[in-house]
């Protein structure tokens, strides 16, 4: 095991959690506003799914993530007019959503499956043109990359340092308050569901424009789920999510390394470890963090409370 | 008097029939639009495809008898959600728990092909909710200790489990011409089939078990302390119910529910254990479940409705080149319609 394969298994799990990272802030923010969205498996693989083909199509993969965006806050929007509008269960509209998810993702996808992409371009590092190009490439990452951890001190700076934030992190303790002080429950809630796809979607287009670079059903493999139960272990909180992303990140290098050392493991079960991590790590800090969630989180709001 | 309060009942009745009827035909009517959008969107014959989606469920009695088939899974994992539901708690991971039973009667039927039928068909049957048990038996236990809710690990599970599965296959079982089936199971090990069809045990196995569950809620003590403390946890703890006890067992009994779903479709539909064969029956059951209230008649309905729409998702395979998955559209479709309109379906639960 060199010193170099510890480096490249390193580098391709970054590669791997950022996605994580985006779309575990998403749910952050949702989740900030009293919306749980189990469907977040579903949202990311319509943002992967419309990201790509948009890439394909105009082959411009800038564009392809604006459209992977857009494509996640739209489905969410779907989350907000069943829960919002229509009082629906959460967990119900959310899995639901999931569904919706697999079979439109799969519907657009379908024409693309075997394409390959225009990728987004990989800056190096500063410092390292001067190292051998196979442990430069090691360095050079893509902006979305180098974009996960400002974007997660941008949503700590909206969530608590302006009134919106505030607005929306009311919302999701208390409903009846948020409505007592003049303001719209409903409205500020489809505004956090409309950011939270579509950092949903930033995510998921990481993940097919720039790490997989192509499209097959089902290909988020559970990442929404893991992300779902990362917002629990970060404590709703969009720096503590950084962490939790380390830690799938880390699940994953540790799968490759395995994988790499020739271990002989089969990769079914290698494949097992981020869920099993994630499970381990919710037993061990679950309990302590209960009472970092929003105190409204799932309730129902009818507008006369 | 007595016949005050019948009349006083009927009309309730009455409108109840109403709003049930018209609950099942607008779902099937939205159902039936979806999957029209679906075909003019990818641009297929509209007639065509309603013709064989017809003929593939109520048009013939083979196509019956396959909607039939279809739905002894959804029977059964809708009651591995409908059980924990009845203490509150959502059993999201039936997909994992019908992944780990297949799994487990699998081995019993690889392991034990001498043994005659009515010996190796009731011990699948053990091993097939003993492994559903299993799977569920973290979640129940994180839960009742409080510290992880159990939707959260359920769901996790789920991706776990077809892993595992697959494992076993690959590494242990897999047949010699063939890494992605077991071989197939001896005639022993296969749940006997009727009328000539494809119809197996497995109805009678979800048909029974649905019974039960009606009758243990209604009329046993342990049901009366479960829906208390569905109602109200607090309130039965003081009251000396053992909740913590009926937490983890429901949980647990769901999901060897969910368990023999999957015993049943690998020794009564396929044969074999399959790789990722089981494309979302779990959670589907969660859905019809979710749809049904609960409650087992309804479970039955939701059933049929879901089974027809996999039929329907047969058909968009075979006559229009679509992915399988596109039948989620449809489900989804016909779930979005159900819980946008909670006044006409009934109460919810927040």
């Amino acid at each position: 095991m060199t010193w170099l394969a510890v480096m490249g298994v390193l580098s391709s799990a970054i590669f791997s959690g950022v996605s994580l990272l985006y779309a575990t802030l998403g749910e952050v923010v949702g989740q900030r506003s009293g919306v749980v969205n189990l469907g977040l498996e579903g949202v990311m693989l319509v943002g992967a799914a419309a990201g790509f083909a948009a890439t394909v199509i105009t082959g411009n993969p800038s564009l392809g993530i604006v459209v992977a965006m857009l494509a996640g806050g739209l489905m969410n929007l779907v989350l907000g007019y069943l829960v919002i509008n229509r009082g629906a269960n959460q967990l119900a509209s959310g899995l639901a959503l999931m569904f919706f998810g697999f079979g439109l993702s799969a519907l657009i996808g379908k024409p693309y499956v075997g394409t390959r992409a225009a990728s987004i371009p990989r800056i190096a590092l500063p410092g390292t043109a001067y190292l051998p190009q196979r442990i430069a490439s090691l360095f050079s990452f893509d902006l979305l990359i180098y974009l996960a951890v400002p974007v997660a001190l941008l949503v700590w700076w909206l969530l608590y340092r302006t009134r919106w934030g505030l607005a929306l992190r009311a919302t999701g303790e208390s409903v009846a308050a948020v409505y007592a002080s003049g303001r719209d429950p409903g409205a500020i809630r489809y505004q956090a569901l409309f950011v939270a796809g579509m950092l949903a979607g930033l995510g998921s287009a990481h993940l097919a424009i720039a790490y997989a670079m192509s499209w097959t059903e089902h290909m988020t493999g559970g990442r929404g789920f893991i992300a779902v139960a990362l917002v629990i272990f970060s404590g709703w909180h969009p720096v503590r999510a950084i962490y939790g992303a380390l830690l799938f990140s880390g699940a994953v290098a540790f799968q490759l390394l395995l994988q790499s050392a020739g271990v002989p493991v089969s990769p079914f079960l290698l494949d097992t470890i981020p869920f099993l991590l994630t499970i381990l790590v919710l037993a061990v800090s679950g309990g302590g963090r209960r009472h970092l969630a929003p105190a409204g989180l799932g309730r129902l709001y009818s507008g006369r409370e | 008097m007595r016949a005050a309060a019948e009349s006083r009942r009927s009309p309730a009745l009455a409108a109840r029939i109403r709003s049930g009827l018209s609950r099942y035909l607008v779902m099937i009517a939205v159902t039936l639009a979806l999957f029209a959008i679906v075909l003019l969107v990818s641009g297929s014959d509209l007639a065509a495809s309603f013709r064989g989606l017809f003929r593939s469920s109520f048009g013939s009695l083979y196509g019956l008898s396959e909607v039939v088939v279809a739905m002894i899974p959804l029977l059964l994992t809708a009651l591995a959600v409908a059980l924990p539901w009845r203490v509150s708690l959502i059993n999201v991971g039936g997909e994992g728990q019908l992944y780990i039973g297949a799994a487990a009667a699998t081995w019993g039927a690889l392991s034990f092909p001498g043994l005659p039928p009515v010996v190796l068909l009731p011990l699948m049957m053990l091993l097939g909710f003993a492994g559903g048990v299993l799977w569920a038996l973290v979640p129940a236990l994180l839960r009742a200790a409080g510290t992880v809710n159990e939707t959260i690990t359920t769901l996790l599970l789920n991706s776990v489990a077809p892993k595992i599965a697959g494992f076993l296959i690959f590494a242990f079982w897999h047949s010699p011409m063939d890494t992605v089936k077991t071989a197939n199971f001896v005639p022993a090990a296969r749940l006997p089939a009727f009328f000539g069809s494809r119809i197996h045990l497995g109805i009678i196995m979800g048909g029974a078990l649905l019974a039960a569950f009606w009758a243990f809620m209604k009329w046993t003590r342990w049901g009366l302390e479960m829906r208390a403390i569905g109602g109200n946890p607090e309130a039965a703890r003081r009251a000396g119910i053992p909740v913590r006890r009926l937490l983890l067992l429901s949980l647990c009994a769901g999901g060897g529910v969910a368990g023999l779903a999957g015993m049943a479709q690998v020794s009564g539909f396929y044969g074999v254990l399959l790789l990722n064969f089981s494309n979302g029956l779990g959670f589907m059951g969660f859905l019809i479940c979710w749809m049904a209230g609960g409650q087992p008649l309804g479970i039955v309905l939701m059933s049929f409705v879901v089974a027809v729409i996999l039929a329907g998702g047969d058909v968009l395979q075979l006559t229009s080149n679509l992915p399988f998955a596109v039948i989620n559209i449809l489900l989804a479709g016909t779930l979005f319609v159900v819980l946008a309109r909670p006044t006409l379906f009934g109460r919810q639960k927040s």
